[in-house]
């Protein structure tokens, strides 16, 4: 149902590396676990509606103003790298 | 004063037979002490008390809650180290009302599990029996507060994280209505469904602990004021109510015949009291497994984009790239479970398969939202066992996870919805707890309270001997 290959793109898409007996493992465990939730398509969903959220809160507002936040040397104390100003990653280009 | 639940011990504090700096000592000694792996962190003293209506009786608060300065990593690896900048809404309420911070408790990675065996820490042991688990992922502090190591401890719930350990260890656990309690500081697992709520000896804690967390919360805009005050619960009598019995459900294999026993038995002393039984339909139940099973994930494939070796945690591999340090990081610091979830949430998603999974699963949460509205025109609240088995053993389904996910079966339905529903141990089968599931409309919790407090009277479960 979903193979190797699927396991290697869908690992790309969510940027996380997989070692080859992770991908053969993987591909096995999560076909068992689609095949359970492909049940779904069984029923007859004509015509309904979608919940993405349980509860009805429409557009929770407050006033745009300015307020305290987080001092910058907080906000980067957990870090890996910083330059003191900003999170340092590497180059996209190595 | 072990022996004491939370409100007895806020009781004795408040008359002085005991003072709050004892009290936490008491209970700081035997977290320090704990031998089940059910902490990840103890304190060293007691934080500065404020008083508050809790008296100081100390709070075991599950890892994934952020707690300034003290480490909150969601029992994984990727956030080793993490101690946030500022605490989350609950837990800081608590504390204001009295209720300080003794230990961050062992959970399953990020939620993710039903047994506490994808904690990053270890495992954690379930005090009946060493040997199985305690239930997840909220096991560490289910396990906690059936051994006397804490008082009280909060935990989450997405697709039975509260309750399903509660009833594998003995005692009380409420997921509460979705939006009730802020989830602001919780690291996020899936956000729909995510909902804080109380592990607790009985019922009446159970009802005292949420009745401090409750509340809108300008920092998350899904959180709503709770239209009723949480009263602690009184009822002696059932009369008048109507409890429904989803037959149907019940009749699907892997309920254990011990669980069946038990929770038939709870039928009966619940008729005893003056319920009225009745047979209700849930005629979607049978997908909510699968619904939950693609919406968790994709929303949790989602959250965990954040972990990327940039501003908190784990990092590897920085020489060799962005993306390298991206992929490496993420694969060194997430478990099993979380790279099958975090798959299987890109993969349903994912353009092309979109609509098949993600759009129906969401789908098939209106029809389970229609089937509890529909069932409530006919019964006040509705009742199935929490977990279809007693506690299982330690490495017994952790090669199989479709296995382990079977297990949510009865909890799931009402973490769709967004009801709240509660767990108190009603037996025992093989020697191990069995949990009672009642679970009601939304913003129900004073009368699921009610019937589960004249029920726990009527029950008389032993709990596990805690004292000396």
């Amino acid at each position: 149902m979903i193979d190797r290959e699927q396991v290697l793109h869908v690992a790309r898409l969510a940027r996380l590396q997989l070692t080859d007996e992770e991908v053969e493992r993987m591909a096995g465990e999560l076909s068992a676990i689609l095949g359970h939730v492909e049940r779904i398509g069984e029923l007859d969903l004509e015509g309904v509606e979608p919940t993405s959220h349980v509860v009805e809160v429409a557009n929770a507002l407050r006033p745009d103003e300015p307020r305290p936040s987080l001092p910058r040397e907080v906000a980067l104390a957990n870090a890996p790298d910083t330059d003191g100003e900003g999170f340092l990653v590497p180059s996209p280009q190595a | 004063m072990i022996e004491l639940t939370a409100k007895q011990l806020a009781d004795a504090i408040g008359r002085g037979d005991v003072s709050a700096a004892e009290a936490f000592d008491a209970y700081r000694e035997r977290a320090a002490a704990d031998d089940l792996n059910a902490y990840l962190w103890v304190a060293e003293e007691r934080p500065a008390a404020d008083g508050g209506p809790l008296n100081g009786v100390p709070l075991a608060v599950k890892d994934l809650f952020c707690t300034e300065g003290v480490p909150s990593q969601s029992g994984s690896r990727i956030l080793e180290g993490y101690r946030p900048p500022y605490t989350a809404t609950a837990v800081r309420r608590l504390a204001e009302a009295g209720a300080p911070l003794l230990g961050k408790t062992n959970q399953d990675e990020f939620a993710m599990g039903s047994s506490n065996e994808n904690s990053a820490f270890g495992p954690v042991l379930n005090p009946w029996d060493r040997e199985r688990v305690p239930g997840g992922s909220s096991g560490g502090s289910a396990a906690a507060v059936a051994a006397g190591s804490a008082p009280w401890a909060l935990g989450t719930d997405t697709g039975g994280s509260i309750r399903q350990p509660a009833a594998l260890c003995g005692i009380v656990g409420l997921k509460p209505t979705y939006g009730t309690v802020s989830r602001y500081g919780m690291i996020a697992f899936a956000s729909s469904l995510d909902q804080a709520g109380p592990l607790t000896r009985d019922v009446t804690d159970a009802a005292l602990l949420y009745s401090h967390m409750v509340g809108r919360d300008e920092c998350d805009s899904t959180s709503l004021q709770h239209p009723e005050a949480i009263a602690l619960p009184t009822a002696e009598r059932l009369d008048g109510l109507r409890i429904g019995v989803p037959r149907d459900a019940l009749a699907s294999e892997g309920v254990e015949p011990g669980v069946l026993a038990a929770f038939e038995a709870t039928l009966v002393r619940a008729e005893e009291l003056g319920a009225q039984i009745v047979d209700v339909s849930l005629p979607h139940a049978d997908h909510a497994l699968s619904a939950y099973y693609v919406i968790a994930p994709a929303e949790a494939s989602s959250n965990l984009a954040r972990f990327d070796g940039v501003r908190y945690g784990l990092r590897r591999d920085a020489d060799e790239g962005l993306i390298a340090m991206y992929t490496h990081t993420r694969h060194d610091g997430f478990g099993d479970e979380v790279k099958r979830r975090i798959l299987i949430g890109t993969y349903a998603l994912s353009a092309g398969y979109y609509d098949a999974y993600y759009a129906r699963a969401q789908q098939v949460r209106t029809k389970i939202a229609d089937d509890f509205r529909a069932a409530f025109r006919s019964c006040d609240l509705v009742a199935t066992p929490t977990s279809p088995t007693v506690a299982f053993r330690l490495g017994e389904r952790v090669d199989d996870p479709l296995a382990m996910y079977l297990g949510d079966l009865f909890t799931i339905p009402f973490s769709l919805a967004g009801l709240p529903a509660i767990s108190i141990p009603c037996g025992l089968s093989e020697g191990l707890p069995v949990g009672f599931q009642l679970g009601g409309p939304a913003f129900s919790e004073n009368r699921i309270l009610d019937a589960a407090y004249a029920l726990e009277q009527a029950i008389g479960f032993e709990p596990l001997e805690v004292g000396g």
